[in-house]
């Protein structure tokens, strides 16, 4: 007769070897140290984020048209509800704000349109980049098919933020590009030129950048010839983060091998051919996330047009927070703002996280 | 023959040489000829706007007061001597800037890589807002949001000695009396016979593989050395206590707010960024390092020193000289909170004086770049000194 072997079924794992329980033990509690760290955050914690939501929400004033609205312990937002669009548009008048609403729509069915695959990649952007800052520029500035004229002295809030990262970002690119080639090419002038004006832009910061363009620059120009402040700031920004964006693409193109440029020649493509066809795509690709990098520290660097006395989205809240009927309202503004900066910067550092993964095809060496 | 003549012409203009040369000698023809443009445009203008142009202004008495002063100021010293005070002031800041974001970035990149979930989360938190938060928005929130809710004077919140107003923080100021450069000389001679311990124990190591804690003992030496000076010489220190009257708080040694507004967010914003480059340094040393470490018998602390930390300091100088200097030239958005650095009283005040707007943002300029170049050399010097010998 034969006996059946039947294995008892095995016990289940220890408790404290997995789930809720063991994670716990091998995160927060594995040595005295790890215990200690742990209610030490607990702590950090406690002083940290129950006054943060007490005065935030609980105590908060959401609605209001004053001051004296506020009665609550806590924030009030009152402040910027009342604000609002002074920190949007500056003082743009705001019978015309929609004129800087239709740009903006326009700009996101414009690049919206780049999913449609039956459209002519390179046509739409030559639209988004030649067409469309002529139809922005028309419709801010105004004077033409009645429009009415706003003087640029009137550009200001989260507006004039996002007007100068953008152009400094767009113009910033191609000279990048440009002065980077010129460092790396075997002509020596224009080597040593492209030299001394990255390396002179770099040792400054971009205050006295800044000032030469709000002071400098109608000292340098003929008599009668003078440009409007903000084309100056935006020559000094774009310059600025030109020589910034030129160091991140030299860094690609000393990463592409010599094989590469050697098989260009080879082939027969010119200089322009084989920088454009083969060197620029890989090296570009490779420093996408220092491509990025340098555009968050300009969008961050908007912020000190504020010191040479343009409202930008940090200038329309210092004034208003210096407004004697809202006094004692710094921290509810620096909120407001810093929430806006935080969320344009990590979304943008995020969303080159994806295009990194997006246009990886495995060439990356580890 | 003509048809010769525009061959050649075609040859020449298809040799690549020549066409370098060529676009060079145009390249430099434009730029030679802007830079003569612009400079006669600009004699022009000084001289109809009737600015004077030199430094003669750098010796004209200033007549401003510059609030925040290291050395001997006035309002009767010259536009020289508050463009040195300036330069302390930038120098001062950009330095111990430096010092505290290093060891705010160290220590938020190891907390960033510990095992403890919560606290690797929270250094998370603390990198990300950071780093995505314009400084210039930060200095003004420490400025305006918490320093200038202080309480008045009268209303000091006092720590024993130490009082938080409005107007800065009180310490107590250490006075020296006679007889303090006994422990100046003893402090000297201490680091002197440190150094020379450490170098005899090295010596020794590498001739008889014999260990000595040279660190701990020189440590102990220099204690013990200064102490006993101390007590030879009969304690030569006072303390210049801060003291509260009616309305004011006097004497002791104060910190102004603007001064700490700058130096609070220029170091809590440099050392997120120096808190990635950290992690990232000690993340691209090879695991196997780690492991080959422990199977020679090191145990944690000898691995992380001899083995991983050298290693991972390569990865980590080049970035960090970077945020370095980006700390120094970002000291000069204290002038937004008029704290009384480089751009603010060259640039500001005493441009707006002189009118000279060549001459002071030149001078500003010239000096940003010294100090960017002298830090970069540096740390170019100690990147060398750590990088990979290879034989």
């Amino acid at each position: 007769m034969a006996i059946e072997f039947k294995p008892s079924p095995s016990l289940p794992p220890p408790v404290n070897s997995v789930g809720a329980v063991a994670w716990v033990r091998q995160n927060l509690l594995s040595s005295p140290l790890n215990v200690f760290l742990t209610l030490f955050s607990f702590y950090i914690l406690y002083l940290l984020i129950p006054p943060i939501i007490e005065w935030g929400i609980v105590g908060a004033t959401f609605t209001g048209a004053s001051k004296a609205d506020c009665t609550g312990d806590g924030a009030c937002w009152a402040f910027i509800g009342v604000y609002f669009k002074q920190f949007m548009y500056g003082l743009y008048p705001s019978e015309e704000t929609w004129r800087i609403n239709l740009a903006l729509i326009l700009l996101v069915i414009l690049l919206g349109t780049y999913a449609v695959k039956t459209v002519n990649k390179l046509y739409l952007s030559l639209v988004i980049l030649v067409v469309y800052p002529v139809i922005a520029y028309f419709l801010f500035a105004g004077g033409v098919f009645g429009l009415e004229i706003v003087e640029t002295s009137l550009w200001g809030g989260l507006f004039l933020t996002t007007l100068l990262g953008v152009v400094g970002i767009v113009a910033s690119f191609p000279l990048g590009v440009l002065l980077a080639l010129g460092r790396q090419s075997k002509m020596p002038i224009a080597k040593s030129v492209c030299i001394v004006f990255i390396e002179t832009i770099r040792a400054v910061p971009l205050i006295t950048i800044l000032f030469m363009a709000s002071v400098m620059i109608p000292l340098f120009l003929p008599e009668g010839m003078n440009f409007n402040k903000l084309l100056r700031v935006l020559i000094g920004i774009t310059l600025f983060s030109a020589a910034y964006m030129a160091e991140v693409i030299r860094g690609g193109l000393q990463a592409i091998p010599k094989g590469q440029y050697e098989a260009a020649d080879a082939m027969g493509l010119t200089y322009w051919q084989s920088m454009i066809l083969v060197i620029l795509p890989q090296a570009l690709k490779l420093v996408i996330p220092g491509i990025v990098n340098t555009f968050i520290g300009l969008f961050k660097d908007t912020t000190l047009v504020y010191i040479v006395g343009m409202f930008d989205l940090l200038g329309r809240i210092q004034a208003a927070t210096h407004d004697a009927n809202w006094l004692g309202m710094t921290i509810e503004g620096y909120a407001f703002a810093g929430f806006i900066y935080w969320a344009a910067c990590f979304g943008m550092s995020r969303y080159s996280m994806r295009i990194e993964r997006k246009l990886e095809t495995g060439h990356k060496r580890n | 023959m003509s048809d010769q003549n525009s061959s050649s012409i075609k040859n020449f203009l298809n040799d690549a040489g020549n066409r370098a040369l060529i676009f060079q000698a145009l390249l430099l023809a434009v730029v030679v000829f802007v830079g003569y443009y612009l400079f006669s445009n600009l004699q022009a203008n000084l001289a109809d706007q009737g600015i004077s142009t030199g430094f003669e202004f750098l010796n004209q008495p200033a007549g401003f007061p510059v609030l925040i002063h290291l050395i001997e100021y006035t309002e009767a010293n010259t536009y020289g001597r508050a463009f040195v005070v300036a330069l302390i002031n930038t120098v001062v800041i950009s330095l111990l800037g430096i010092a505290l974001a290093t060891v705010i970035g160290v220590v938020m990149g190891l907390a960033r890589l510990s095992n403890n979930w919560l606290v690797a989360r929270l250094a998370t938190v603390y990198v990300e807002t950071l780093r995505n938060i314009p400084l210039l928005l930060q200095m003004f929130f420490w400025y305006f949001a918490v320093l200038a809710t202080l309480p008045i004077p009268k209303n000091s919140i006092i720590f024993g000695d130490f009082f938080l107003n409005k107007r800065g923080i009180y310490s107590p100021n250490p006075i020296t009396q006679d007889g303090f450069g006994i422990v100046i000389a003893g402090f000297i001679l201490s680091i002197i016979a440190s150094i020379a311990l450490v170098v005899w124990a090295k010596k020794r190591q590498t001739r008889t593989g014999l260990w000595f804690p040279a660190y701990w003992a020189s440590f102990g030496t220099i204690i013990v050395i200064t102490f006993l000076a101390l007590v030879v010489s009969g304690f030569p220190i006072e303390f210049d206590l801060p003291q509260k009257s009616r309305f004011n708080v006097t004497g002791g040694m104060v910190l102004p707010p603007e001064f700490v507004a700058v130096l609070v967010a220029l170091s809590t914003y440099t050392g997120a960024f120096i808190a990635e480059i950290v992690r990232a340094g000690i993340l691209s040393v090879n695991w196997g390092q780690t492991e080959a470490a422990r199977s020679l018998g090191l145990k944690d602390s000898l691995t992380q020193r001899l083995i991983v930390l050298p290693q991972a300091l390569r990865v980590i100088i080049p970035p960090l000289t970077s945020q370095f200097l980006n700390l120094a030239k970002n000291s000069s958005l204290g002038a937004a909170i008029a704290y009384p650095e480089l751009v603010a009283v060259v640039m500001g005040t005493t441009l707006n004086q002189t009118g000279q707007a060549i001459e002071n943002i030149g001078l500003c300029m010239l000096v940003y770049g010294t100090l960017s170049l002298s830090i970069s050399m540096f740390m170019n010097w100690y990147n060398k000194k750590m990088s990979l010998i290879e034989r």
